[in-house]
């Protein structure tokens, strides 16, 4: 295994590179197609460069683990805002996850509605392209229009376009308090109609699932302490049509709550094959019914995750809709054989292996990760 | 400023290429004219101005893909344009390119409560965007001061903000998806309705490209309920850096305002003076202003004031009506009305790190004596996004070009300090030539990349964004070619 201290070291590396490399940071998230080459850590890069709670930034080494910067933040009351999913209950892996992993993999949670994924949250990145070439885009500063942004192109490239070295984030003030809301026994399509009211409201809703397992519609508000107090109070007079709702106001208990659907803990231990699936919203229910399997949605509906026995291909039982199915956890069996990323259309398609192209001309990181 | 040489082979064809066009397009489409063509000879930046070898105004994507296909196979170059209110030049036109306005592209294609989206063509203009949904309590969040006039597709193009983007994040953080053509004329559909890209996230790195990797012709944009109300508090303070220390506790108290705005001595005696809004004469001042319901607002001014009177501010008053909430707003609203009635200005645009805002207020004042140029300060505090205004008198020799040198040295200083040239008004011709202050070689080269994947033969919005030399060899193979 390659593990670089420093970018410079790992600029040589990849400059230096004769065969593909498998780029990783903590290794928890063995999504897409697995990948031959010689590993390549980035988790010798780490430690966080610099934090100004009052200017609502921070800096760090890629390979940096996000429990370093999240306690970091939490003790100045401020949070990463688009709520990263830990991916190992679900995928069984174990390690330390990355800050620059969760930038790779454009990873949110729950609160994604609200604050938006790691993407719209991401200020500034230095990468190491395919050539080895050092590059910086983006910076420390929360608006910064200065050239293309190739920062929402590193999110979510899984290290195919470069090796992220260092990552620069937007950061929100953690709230006071926080309010639960449950209602039992909607049908989802009713529970995707009471999202649709609930995020549709002034109460600031961050995070609107239905459990259909469970049998249980869950929303979240946060905020001040009396502002919360308030605001649940108007949601649940909103929410009272659809059923009686349940208020949780323990902050602890709703933490629990919330990180249970963050890290999709509903399929962690039942077998089979997990996809992940963004569509509009009311499209959500037609979609689920589709999937011929148990499923979870969050994102007030856009977001659907499937629990399929082991080997479907999910996207053919879908057909043709707006949106994406991504194959999150499978056999590598499955993954080799079943593309984990949906397949683009032909002409972003022609963009993406034109920019994939580019910024990794001999295709030496992670080849075949994210499709041909 | 300069720009490339106009081809004089594209320029000796200006019949052939109007005929083209002509023959493809409605009739009042295509804008040939001298005395016409006079009317798309600059945007917002006047001090460049050049007029067009023809324009056209397709009113529909079909249309679009057929103007770019007749440009792309004549070899010309085109400039995408919004409703032309760049301060950067971006839809600055070259003697021979073709102005694609998108002005006509105008309609609502489709609004979604239940989703939370709106679809429009990309010509409409940012605040007709919230009109068409604020008899339903909606709105669109990004609000460009321009955005009376400016159009949804110059947003993209630049990425813009506003006074609320603090809260609500910039254009990339509320566009969803886009129908877009390329210079080759391939129509494409990038995002929707849905979140997060398939695969590479095509459509952040278009948002932002200042029109040079595609024409969007349409977009779905996020729109979000309204807040059951807002209201500002105006805070004075007798020093800058006592008003910025002022900023950055607000911000690690937690409380999240919807817009920090920031004014100096030379705006506020400038406002005053035009507007009258009753402003209290001291060194700095705040507008702060937060949403929610009365009692939220209560809470959450309560505790700005309680952190203001920490910093014994000279001045603290709470709108306690609407009218007095306009009187607030007055000032902050009229100060570029009011730099324009003294002189001449010129608007900057660089962001800092907020913890930079008394040093580069301090150096501006001092750089200001240098060059014997007033200079007044306002801008967004919350998220360090500068806008000192300049004034200079264009009908002095030389004093535009005093003000340039001035500008160019107060956006290194903003780059000096960890922040950028510029913060949502974008590039364009404005601050090409100091990109090479920002970024290193390797970093404008992996940019341009993205140009060659998007628009292999550069021929959308030429001689912006790039350094002319570090685009010159792309530039020049192909108009060769």
């Amino acid at each position: 295994m390659l593990s670089p201290a420093t970018e410079s070291e790992l600029s040589e590396i990849v400059a230096g590179a004769r065969g593909a490399l498998h780029v990783t940071g903590g290794g928890t998230r063995p999504v897409g197609r697995p990948v031959a080459g010689e590993v390549l850590s980035v988790a010798g890069l780490a430690g966080i460069e610099l934090y100004e709670p009052g200017a609502l930034t921070i800096v760090a080494r890629a390979g940096t683990s996000l429990a370093e910067v999240e306690a970091a933040l939490a003790a100045e009351r401020q949070r990463l805002p688009f709520e990263p999913m830990d991916h190992r209950a679900l995928l069984g892996t174990k390690g330390e996850p990355t800050v620059g992993g969760v930038v790779a993999a454009n990873v949110s949670g729950p609160r994604r509605i609200q604050a938006g994924a790691a993407r719209d949250s991401l200020i500034g990145v230095r990468f190491v392209d395919g050539s080895g070439s050092i590059i910086k885009n983006g910076g420390r500063v929360m608006k910064n229009v200065t050239g293309y942004d190739l920062v929402k192109l590193m999110a979510g490239s899984w290290g195919t376009l470069g090796v992220l070295t260092e990552v620069a984030f937007k950061v929100l003030p953690a709230p006071e308090a926080a309010a639960g809301f449950s209602i039992a026994g909607l049908s989802d399509l009713q529970a995707v109609e009471a999202m649709a009211v609930a995020l549709g409201s002034p109460f600031e809703v961050t995070g609107a699932a239905h459990l259909p397992g469970a049998g249980r519609t869950l929303l979240r508000i946060e905020g001040f302490a009396a502002s919360v107090a308030y605001r649940a109070g108007r949601l649940a007079e909103v929410m009272a049509p659809f059923g009686a709702v349940t208020v949780e106001r323990d902050a602890a208990a709703v933490a629990e709550t919330w990180r249970q659907i963050r890290d999709v803990q509903v399929f962690a231990t039942q077998p089979g094959d997990v996809w992940r699936i963004s569509v509009k919203p009311s499209d959500a229910p037609g979609v689920a019914a589709l999937t011929g399997g148990e499923v979870m949605f969050d994102w007030g509906g856009g977001l659907i995750w499937a629990l399929v026995p082991e080997g479907t291909d999910l996207r053919a039982r879908l057909g043709a809709f707006a949106g994406h199915a991504t194959l999150v956890r499978a056999s590598e069996e499955t993954r080799a054989r079943i593309a984990p990323f949906h397949p683009e259309p032909a002409p972003l398609a022609a963009l993406s292996a034109g920019l994939r192209a580019k910024f990794d001309p001999r295709g030496i990181l992670n080849p075949g990760l994210m499709g041909s | 400023m300069e720009m490339p040489t106009p081809d004089a082979a594209i320029l000796s064809r200006k019949s052939k290429i109007v005929e083209r066009l002509r023959a493809a397009l409605p009739q009042a489409a295509v804008i040939h004219d001298e005395a016409e063509l006079r009317a798309y000879e600059c945007d917002a930046l006047t001090a460049y101005r050049c007029p067009p070898l023809a324009v056209v105004l397709p009113a529909s994507t079909a249309e679009v893909a057929t103007v770019l296909k007749i440009c792309h196979a004549e070899g010309v170059p085109v400039v995408p344009r919004g409703s032309g209110t760049s301060l950067a030049g971006g839809a600055l036109p070259t003697a021979d390119s073709v102005i694609l306005g998108v002005s006509r592209l105008n309609r609502v294609l489709e609004v979604d409560y239940d989703n939370r989206f709106i679809r429009v063509q990309s010509g409409r203009t940012n605040l007709s965007v919230t009109g068409a949904v604020e008899q339903d309590d909606f709105f669109y969040a990004p609000d460009p001061s321009s955005q009376l006039a400016c159009a949804i597709a110059g947003n993209i193009a630049m990425n813009s903000g506003g006074a609320h983007c603090l809260k609500y994040g910039v254009t990339t953080n509320n566009l969803l998806g886009v129908t877009m053509v390329s210079m080759a004329g391939e129509v494409m559909e990038i995002g929707g309705a849905h979140l997060d890209a398939a695969g590479y996230d095509l459509l952040g790195v278009i948002c932002g490209s200042e029109g040079q990797l595609g024409v969007v012709t349409e977009a779905t944009l996020r729109i979000l309920r309204k807040p059951e109300g807002a209201r500002p508090v105006l805070i004075g303070f007798d020093s800058n850096e006592v008003a910025g220390a002022c900023v950055s506790d607000i911000i690690k108290a937690g409380v999240l305002p919807v817009a920090i705005e920031f004014m100096d001595r030379p705006c506020i005696e400038a406002t005053e003076a035009f507007a009258k809004a009753g402003y209290p004469m001291c060194e700095a001042l705040l507008i702060v202003e937060v949403e929610g319901s009365p009692a939220e607002i209560d809470e959450q001014l309560g505790l700005i004031t309680q952190i203001a009177r920490r910093h014994n501010p000279v001045e603290l008053r709470e709108a306690q009506s609407e009218d007095e909430a306009k009187r607030i707003w007055l000032g902050r609203k009229s100060a570029f009305g009011a730099m324009g009635n003294i002189n001449d200005y010129m608007c900057l645009d660089g962001t800092i790190p907020v913890s930079s805002l008394p040093y580069v207020l301090k150096r501006i004042g001092e750089m200001s004596k240098d060059y014997g140029l007033d200079v007044a300060n306002v801008f967004h505090a919350g998220d360090g996004n500068m806008h000192p205004l300049i004034l200079f008198d264009a009908n002095k020799p030389g004093d535009l070009e005093l003000c340039e040198a001035f500008g160019a040295d107060i956006l290194k200083l903003c780059v000096e300090v960890g922040g950028c040239l510029t913060g949502e008004h974008g590039v364009g011709i404005e601050k090409r030539d100091l990109m090479t202050t920002q970024f290193a070689p390797e970093d404008l080269e992996a940019q341009m990349r993205v140009k060659d994947v998007f628009d292999p033969s550069w021929l959308l919005n030429p001689a912006k964004v790039f350094p002319l030399a570090v685009s010159r060899a792309r530039r020049e193979r192909d108009i060769a070619a």
